[in-house]
C-alpha cells in the first residue's frame, strides 16, 4: 500500500512523551523476554536431566556476563510487569487524563528501575 | 470469524494471561531469586510438587500465547515485506513451540521417573 501521506523519521529528533517512552520500552522488554525463552527452556531442562546437568546449568548462570543479563531480562520482566498493570488499569478507563498518565507512566517507569536497582545489590 | 473479531480475541487471550503470567511468574522470580533450588534433587522435588507442576503445565501455554500475540503485533508492525514477515512468524511459532513442548516434556518426565 503507498501512501501519499508526510513521513517524519529523524529518529533522534522524535521527542517521545513519558507514556511513549514506557510503552516502547514495554514492547522491547517484551521481545528481549521473548528471545530468552528457548534460552531459559534449555536451561530448565538441562537443569532437571539429572546432577551432571543442574551442575552445568548452575554454572552458565553463574558465568559474571549471564549474571548481567539476567539483571537485564529482571529489569525486563519488571518494566513489562509495571507497564501491564497500568494498562490494564487504563483498559477500565480509570488514568486516562494526560496529567494521570504521565504520573503513572513515570511510577511505572521508576518502580522497575528502583526494584531492579535494589533487587539486583542484594542478589548479585 | 471476522478480521475485527480475531483481533478482540487477540485482546482478550492477552489480557486473560497477563494476569496468570502476572501471578505466578512473581511467584517464579521470588522463588528463584530467594529460595532457588541448591541441587538437582532439590529441584525435582520442587517441580513435582503436583500444585507447582500443574501450575507450571499451566503457565508455559499462558506464556507462549501471550508472547505469540506480542511478537506477532511486533513482526506485524516493523517487517513489512509479506514473504519476510511470513518466515519470521513461521519460525517464531516453531521456536515457541519446540520451548513449550521441550519444557513440559521435561515437567512430565521429571514427575514420572
Amino acid at each position: 500500500m503507498t501512501t501519499k501521506r508526510p513521513v517524519f523519521l529523524e529518529i533522534w529528533r522524535v521527542k517521545l512523551p513519558i507514556p511513549g517512552i514506557v510503552s516502547i520500552l514495554h514492547r522491547l522488554s517484551g521481545v528481549l523476554m521473548v528471545l530468552s525463552i528457548p534460552v531459559f527452556t534449555a536451561l530448565f531442562a538441562q537443569a532437571l536431566s539429572g546432577p551432571d546437568g543442574f551442575a552445568a546449568a548452575a554454572a552458565f548462570v553463574g558465568h559474571p556476563l549471564i549474571k548481567l543479563t539476567l539483571l537485564l531480562l529482571g529489569w525486563a520482566l519488571l518494566h513489562h510487569l509495571f507497564a501491564g498493570i497500568r494498562y490494564l488499569i487504563i483498559d477500565f478507563g480509570w488514568g486516562v487524563d494526560l496529567p494521570t498518565a504521565r504520573m503513572t507512566a513515570w511510577t511505572a517507569l521508576s518502580a522497575a528501575l528502583l526494584v531492579t536497582i535494589v533487587g539486583g545489590g542484594m542478589l548479585l | 470469524m471476522s478480521r475485527r473479531a480475531s483481533g478482540l480475541k487477540a485482546w482478550v487471550v492477552q489480557r486473560a494471561t497477563a494476569i496468570y503470567l502476572a501471578l505466578f511468574g512473581v511467584y517464579l522470580t521470588f522463588h528463584f531469586a530467594l529460595d532457588a533450588p541448591a541441587d538437582h534433587a532439590d529441584l525435582v522435588s520442587w517441580t513435582t510438587t503436583p500444585w507447582v507442576a500443574v501450575s507450571l503445565l499451566l503457565f508455559i501455554p499462558a506464556m507462549l500465547a501471550h508472547a505469540w500475540v506480542g511478537i506477532r503485533d511486533v513482526f506485524m508492525d516493523y517487517i513489512k515485506p509479506i514473504g519476510l514477515r511470513v518466515t519470521a512468524l513461521t519460525l517464531m511459532a516453531f521456536v515457541l513451540l519446540a520451548s513449550g513442548l521441550w519444557a513440559m516434556q521435561a515437567i512430565i518426565v521429571a514427575r514420572i521417573a
